[in-house]
């Protein structure tokens, strides 16, 4: 008598789709997947441990380098955290570049999903337009902090420095040409019959998975949760924006990706808005104990210069205590925990990665479907893998 | 305040003799409790007052700072209520070990594993309790406090020589 046996398919850790040195070991019926195992930690590079041997303006440069995607929403995160152990007041100019970063952040970080995500599944013309406007993004990026990827631009107490003039007309063009684009993609995707048979019903997970497996950001709100920290927490000022949060109904790729898209509208809605709130003024907190001295001072005078070394190398004690901060990141709440003893480094200092999280709801989206959906599910969950390693 | 925070309410009415401290600190309220009851007060919370996001698990390694070593630390959303609570309990390093939460919510799955990973705090009847982020054949665990940041077979760091 004939029998079957499972087979034992080894993906990644270099495998196109994995987005990185994601490793699946995936047990086949034919070409149903059994069983999903993921192996991760490849890069891992221990940033919590070096955080804890570092002063608090040191571990700034290491967030850059956790979801590299998305530079900036990691520098909010942080700052945001040490601030609250600090209790600093932001200068407005200040917070309102910071909101208006880290949407613009939130546009590039979906631009590389859409791109990948519909790669992935084979429309390569996504692809080439979305990286195309990424690049805008990359621009504004290298014009106020002189990189593309690793920005390192904000500071405790605000940022490192003023933007340059040009910075509102740049930022102003491209979010009156993005949503033009993205009726583009959709015009691409959004009806495309094979996009439609590919992502409608794939990665099946229901609200209340979604919430007991921890998913957040648009992957659970894909789900019909409407929760989103922008509104139901506000942090760093977004209470003062008026935003919609997209809310999914079927719980599927296809939905996911259309809240992504409505987030992206969103986005520049509240760049715009952030631009008519932009009016001269400081962008550094005058908390001297804490924060840089402005420039000017550092080169033009031997206090400012005695100041600077002195936050640089010392850097500042905080006060006993523990706070934990959870902003929302383009791919879900990316959480900072941080437990100070008094001293000037942090005694544990935790992140909470979205992607890490995410990435645990794989094996209840995948179960069942073929393999080729597995490459569909692992572009909507948006994963990072400099983030889920740390 | 701390006090009339509604999670704190109900515990104190319910779980008195096992709340070892409550604290405010800039806004967020953290309740310690003692370990044996770690999984019933998780429960309570999560079916009773709606604290059914947990988003984060961790631990925190106190060595010499603190009688028990280790704090276990929970982070709780009730997303239909929009408010927030850090549940904590201690754990002591010659009984380094902690029922597991995945009863509770799946999610503790991997966050418990990689606890136990980078701590070295063994999850009980934990389903899949393996390292995460380190190779499986990884000796010992690096966020615990005498591990050196280089690695055990390395000098330690001594800052810029130059």
């Amino acid at each position: 008598m004939a029998t079957t046996e499972t087979m034992t398919l080894n993906m990644g850790p270099q495998h196109p789709s994995t987005h990185g040195v994601l490793r699946l070991v995936l047990e086949l019926d034919g070409e149903v997947i059994v069983k999903v195992t993921p192996h991760i930690g490849y890069l891992h590079r221990g940033i919590e441990k070096l955080s804890e041997h570092r002063t608090y303006h040191q571990i700034l440069p290491l967030t850059d380098r956790l979801d590299y995607l998305a530079p900036m929403s990691n520098n909010l995160g942080y700052i945001l955290a040490v601030e609250k152990l600090m209790d600093v007041q932001v200068p407005e100019r200040a917070e309102t570049i910071r909101i208006i970063m880290a949407e613009l952040t939130r546009l590039q970080s979906h631009l590389v999903w859409i791109a990948c995500h519909a790669l992935d599944i084979g429309a390569m013309t996504v692809f080439i337009y979305a990286f195309r406007e990424r690049e805008t993004v990359m621009e504004i990026y290298e014009l106020i902090s002189g990189a593309r990827m690793t920005s390192n631009f904000f500071r405790v107490g605000g940022l490192s420095q003023d933007v340059p003039d040009e910075f509102v007309k740049k930022v102003s063009d491209f979010i009156d040409v993005m949503p033009g684009y993205l009726d583009q993609y959709e015009g691409l995707l959004t009806t495309n019959p094979i996009w439609l048979k590919r992502t409608v019903g794939n990665g099946f997970i229901s609200a209340e998975d979604a919430i007991d497996l921890g998913l957040t950001g648009p992957a659970l709100r894909g789900s019909g949760v409407d929760w989103d920290l922008r509104r139901d927490n506000p942090y760093g000022g977004y209470e003062k924006y008026q935003f919609k949060v997209p809310v999914g109904e079927k719980c599927d790729t296809f939905d996911r990706y259309k809240v992504r898209l409505v987030e992206m509208r969103e986005a520049c809605k509240i760049v715009r808005q952030g631009l008519d709130r932009l009016k001269p003024g400081p962008v550094l907190a005058d908390y001297p104990q804490v924060c840089y001295p402005p420039k000017e001072n550092v080169y033009n005078s031997i206090e400012g210069l005695i100041h600077h070394f002195k936050i640089a190398s010392e850097g500042f004690a905080a006060p006993e205590g523990e706070v934990y901060q959870g902003v929302e990141a383009p791919k879900g709440e990316l959480g900072f925990y941080i437990v100070s003893d008094g001293g000037n480094k942090p005694q544990r200092f935790r992140i909470r990665p979205p992607s890490f999280v995410n990435l645990q709801s794989i094996e209840k989206m995948s179960l069942g479907t073929m393999i080729a959906d597995l490459v569909a599910v692992i572009g909507t969950l948006d994963i990072v893998l400099g983030e889920i390693d740390r | 305040m701390a006090e009339n925070n509604r999670a704190v309410l109900k515990l104190k009415e319910k779980f008195a003799s096992s709340i070892i401290d409550v604290v405010e600190f800039r806004g967020e309220v953290t309740v310690t409790v003692k370990k044996d009851s770690i999984i019933d007060v998780l429960m309570f919370l999560k079916q009773s007052l709606q604290y059914n996001l947990l988003t984060d698990l961790t631990a925190v390694d106190y060595l010499g700072k603190k009688e028990d070593r280790f704090m276990m630390v929970y982070q709780l959303y009730s997303i239909p209520n929009k408010d927030c609570v850090r549940i904590k309990t201690p754990v002591s390093e010659v009984d380094c070990s902690i029922p597991t939460a995945t009863q509770v919510w799946r999610t503790a799955n991997w966050l418990e594993r990689e606890t136990y990973d980078l701590f070295g705090i063994i999850f009980e009847k934990h389903p899949d309790l393996r390292r995460i982020l380190m190779t499986d054949d990884w000796v010992g665990h690096p966020l615990r406090k005498d591990y050196p940041l280089q690695g055990p077979d390395r000098e330690p760091y001594k800052g810029r020589l130059s």
